[in-house]
């Protein structure tokens, strides 16, 4: 095995700063100060020595800026002010996460949610502030990249750099004597280094060579991706459309812009644009834990849907799964939530069917009690006056009388619809959008039992009679009813083909390491030749000595080593306090 | 209705008893790693001292050379001797400690016992693990008790991986079993959960993809973690070692040296300050802590890229958008940047050494938020926690 040993180190003289130099593009380090005047140097007299040294000076500071907002520490300083951004939008409810949240947070904070709304922290990653910091960073990243590109490319044009002087001056170097000739051994050493990959070079008595360009090609890639990524986002926002739909079994959708219940888009959509596609919801199923703590939850969502694609489109049957979207049109269609809807008839007070049809009703609580409210505008009371009715109540799956209207489990094991009637104005009319989900009851006057409040528990197919001959309300039965996010992203191609780039190029600007080796063979006086292998990371490493020993191993059958007369050891002797050679360098592995 | 897969009950129990066996005898595997120490302390060397202060003893750490066999034949070719000098003016060639048990061959005894301990109950660890996902049929991640007692499996694996590999960790053996008592203590009291089946958003295969990356992730950055906090101590020491605040004797005289009514809290600080620089001592130098750190953040660098993409992907599948700022989501990021500051900060003339060391352990605290304050405080979509 073959030993090592250090050497404190002596100063580096030029050739060894030029073999140590373009490891890297990194941007290095600006040393000088810059103060006012600095830039604009002598002023000469005169209105027009004014005007040159200002356009100087103006010059001077915008070059001065640009580099500084593209040096390795305002990036970094950008980072960490990324970060520190990204916090509060985690502390404080958003807007776009969770509108509920964020509203009746406004709600219970009412000093602070003017000082909140002018600082945009309900928005934050849609903020002023925010986009500044990462459209700083993504401008000094361009312009970092840009420069350290070209930069790149003229590295790998470039021939390896000269061998140095004197080899016991890089991190690793070893030698020993021979008796073969100069020319065959640096011959072999190309060769070795060549099988090894390494770009190679000859000059004069030596060889140079460098390997591991993937490393700086690499870390390009991943902050070029980064780039992609972000246009593919930014273009997603001007782009997309996506809505919610509340579907009841046995009803349908078309992708119309009227056919949403709610819907969003990026400012370069037009709802002209939307594909035409639809589908009908057949049916639903939902299974739950029936037994041990987590009773009641979730485990299985589908939905089962008939669906076309183009207007005239063959009609096909799948199923809808929360972590299986249907791709269709160049959209996609989600499966977001479910919920039940009580199938109602009622007939006025002349027996005539007033409204017939399936009440979506909303979820309350994990168990899916759900408020019920059903109106009914035309109406006609038992003496054929018109009248409006309202009802409300709770739907509830399974119903425990004991208990009251609040559901025992999510599934309909024994349904019941509790309901009390209202009959007056609904306030339809009045020319204010109304929720469907709320009944406003300020003009309405609930039905009376003696002196209590009318309302009854039905199980399906059961009725209720109103008080008075009012009219009825029979519970025919149950429909599912599920809600759809329907998306359309457009920039995902690009956003994945950016992510898998980063991670190749940051895998390979981690991993590999770039590296030159030196071999020089000269026939000395004595008529032998001696070789001098030496070698120097980008940063200090145990696998460049490895390595080194590795190819001088490979080298000694052609040049096998005099063994009476063993390798030199140069003296090492420090003059003077030695300046670091790679200083812009972390202790990297 | 469909009773997916009824947990069975019985592996449920059989895991638990794994856990809590596991628990005793990493607990033993501590007191094993305490007493290394302590038989350490008796026989602490001043070899770093020495490399320090004498400028002209300077050895480096010898760089082991692996040369294959040329030919394989007959004639035996002379070996090169690869010499190798280190940075200027860095303290790259301070040697490494000797690690606890110093030159006491039983504290290296009870060392060796404290590893066998820790392999033992790394071995019911992972059958606890195991048991668990089989009782469940389903990966062992899906809620916080199965998150941290798999995350604590991975981190002692981590260790143990590196000690086979024959890599210098075996100073990590205290710090890790003592993490990892705390993990699994808080894990079968706070976070326990019974074994059950998940939530329709979490069926996915994403869901070993993911979570198995995030916690590998996590496990290995911890260990780099503990690597960062040790170099920030060990540094700590070399400086104060250099300028002669300490060394051997230096504080001996110091305790000498005090008044005879001096306080007695002014001499067991003293005391307290000879144990702990006793301890660091024996630590690795801090340039092999630092680079040790290094190369498991950058490893994991990647594959914590890769966590978040995939992750993203997978919310694509699951809620129709693949980044919607959720806590969770948020957190994941800010660990990123804060990792890539970090590996920033180190190619930044200024911000090398303990400042960037600082980036790294805020990085990982990110890491640490992201799991406990965020499942706790925020809950949010991915609030899977059972608790
Ligand atoms: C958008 C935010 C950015 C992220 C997430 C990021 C991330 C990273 C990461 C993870 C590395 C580590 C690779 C390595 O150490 O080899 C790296 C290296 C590097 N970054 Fe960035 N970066 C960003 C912006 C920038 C900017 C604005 C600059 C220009 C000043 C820059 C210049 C560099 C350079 C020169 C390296 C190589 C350092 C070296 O060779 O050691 N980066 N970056």
């Amino acid at each position: 095995m073959s030993k090592t040993e250090s050497t404190p180190a002596p100063e580096a003289p030029e050739d060894e700063a030029a073999a140590g130099a373009r490891m890297s593009t990194a941007p290095v380090e600006e040393k000088a100060q810059s103060v006012p005047g600095s830039f604009g140097g002598v002023r000469e007299p005169g209105a027009l020595g004014w005007l040159a040294w200002t356009g100087r000076e103006v010059t001077g500071w915008l070059r001065w800026f640009w580099r500084q907002l593209t040096s390795m520490r305002v990036a970094l300083i950008l980072l960490l002010l990324l970060s520190l951004a990204t916090i509060p939008g985690s502390l404080i409810p958003q807007t776009s996460v969770d509108s509920m949240k964020a509203d009746s947070w406004k709600e219970a904070h009412k000093t602070l949610t003017p000082v909140y709304e002018k600082l945009q922290l309900f928005h934050v990653y849609s903020s002023v502030w925010f986009s500044a910091v990462y459209i700083l960073l993504f401008v000094s990243l361009i312009g970092c990249i840009v420069p350290r590109t070209w930069q790149f490319v003229g590295q790998l044009r470039a021939r390896p750099p000269k061998a140095p002087h004197r080899f016991d001056r890089l991190p690793a170097h070893t030698g020993w004597k021979t008796d073969a000739d100069p020319e065959q051994v640096l011959a072999a050493a190309r060769k070795e280094l060549k099988r090894k990959w390494f770009r190679t070079a000859v000059d004069g008595n030596a060889v140079s060579a460098e390997k591991g360009f993937l490393r700086e090609a690499g870390n390009l890639l991943f902050h070029v991706s980064l780039i992609v990524m972000l246009v593919a986002f930014a273009s997603a926002q001007l782009w997309k459309y996506e809505g919610g739909k509340l579907v009841v079994e046995g009803d349908g959708f078309s992708n119309t812009l009227t056919q949403y219940d709610d819907f969003r888009s990026g400012s370069f959509f037009s709802p002209d644009d939307l594909p035409p596609f639809g589908f009908t919801l057949n049916g639903f199923s939902g299974t739950y834990e029936r037994t041990g703590p987590q009773r009641g939850t979730p485990r299985d969502y589908r939905a089962h849907v008939t669906y076309w694609n183009g207007s005239d489109g063959e009609k096909r049957d799948t199923t809808i799964k929360v972590n299986e979207p249907l791709e269709i049109g160049g959209s996609k269609v989600y499966l977001q939530g479910h919920g039940y809807a009580p199938k109602v008839t009622v007939r006025d007070g002349k027996g005539n069917i007033a409204y017939q049809g399936a009440v979506a009703s909303l979820p309350l609580d994990n168990n899916v009690t759900e408020t019920t409210v059903l109106k009914v505008p035309d109406y006609l009371d038992k003496d054929g006056k018109k009248d409006q009715l309202g009802f409300t109540g709770y739907f509830v799956p399974t119903f425990d009388p004991r208990i009251g209207p609040f559901s025992q489990f999510p599934a309909l094991d024994n349904p019941a619809l509790v309901l009390t009637a209202y009959h007056g104005s609904l306030g339809i009319d009045s020319g204010v959008p109304q929720s469907v989900y709320k009944l406003d009851i300020s003009k309405m006057k609930q039905f009376k039992e003696g002196d209590r409040a009318f309302y009854r528990a039905l199980k399906p197919g059961e009725t209720m009679t109103l008080p008075n001959g009012a009219g009825t309300l029979k519970f025919e039965g149950i429909r599912s009813w599920a809600t759809f996010q329907i998306s359309h992203k457009p920039g995902d191609g690009p956003a994945l083909a950016g992510a898998i780039a980063a991670i190749v190029g940051v895998a390979a600007s981690l991993f590999v390491q770039r590296r030159r080796v030196w071999v020089r063979a000269v026939r000395g006086a004595d008529g032998r030749t001696v070789v001098e292998l030496g070698g120097l990371g980008r940063s200090e490493s145990a696998k460049v000595p490895e390595e080194l020993a590795d190819i001088a191993a490979a080298l000694q059958p052609a040049a096998p080593p005099v063994a009476d007369e063993p390798a030199e050891e140069p003296a090492d002797k420090p003059e003077r306090p030695a300046e670091p050679s790679e200083s812009s360098e972390g202790a990297r592995a | 209705m469909n009773l997916a897969a009824a947990a069975n009950e019985n592996l449920a129990n059989t895991s638990n008893v794994l856990i809590y066996s596991a628990m005793a005898v990493y607990t033993l595997a501590f007191l094993a790693h305490i007493t290394e120490w302590v038989f350490g302390s008796r026989s602490a060397v001043g070899r770093t001292a020495a490399a320090i202060t004498t400028e002209a003893q300077r050895t480096a750490a010898a760089v082991s050379v692996k040369v294959d066999k040329a030919g394989g034949g007959t004639a035996v070719l002379e070996r090169p001797k690869v010499v190798t000098r280190s940075a200027p003016g860095s303290r790259d060639d301070v040697p490494d400690g000797p690690g606890a048990a110093g030159t006491s061959a039983k504290g290296d005894l009870y060392g060796r016992i404290a590893i066998s301990l820790t392999v033992l109950s790394f071995a019911l660890h992972a059958g606890g693990v195991l048991t668990r996902a089989l009782s469940v049929e389903r990966a062992p991640w899906g809620n916080m008790y199965e998150f941290s007692i798999t995350f604590g499996m991975c981190a002692v694996g981590v260790y143990l991986g590196l000690l086979a590999a024959k890599k210098n960790v075996r100073w990590l053996g205290l710090p890790v079993v003592t993490t990892i008592l705390l993990d699994l203590g808080l894990a079968v009291s706070v976070l326990y959960t019974e074994s059950d089946q998940l939530v329709p958003a979490l069926h996915s295969y994403w869901l070993w993809i993911h979570v198995s990356c995030a916690i590998l992730s996590g496990a290995a950055l911890y260990v780099g973690a503990v690597s960062t906090f040790f170099y920030r101590l060990r540094d700590g020491y070399e400086l104060r070692l250099a300028a002669g605040k300490t060394g051997p004797g230096v504080l001996e005289k110091k305790l000498r040296g005090l008044p005879s009514d001096a306080p007695l809290s002014m001499r067991l600080g003293v005391r307290f300050h000879m144990a702990y620089d006793n301890a660091l001592t024996r630590m690795p130098a801090s340039a092999t802590l630092d680079k040790f750190g290094y190369r498991i953040n950058a490893t994991v660098f990647p594959l914590w890229t890769f966590t978040i993409i995939a992750g993203a992907i997978w919310a694509e599948a699951a809620w129709g958008r693949y980044w919607g700022w959720d806590p969770k989501e948020v957190w994941s990021f800010i660990t990123w940047v804060a990792y890539a500051s970090y590996l920033h900060a180190r190619a930044t003339a200024g911000w090398k050494g303990r400042k960037a060391a600082y980036l790294a352990l805020a990085a990982f605290g990110c890491y640490i938020f992201n799991y406990y304050g965020v499942n706790f405080l925020f809950g949010g979509k991915h609030s899977y926690s059972g608790v």
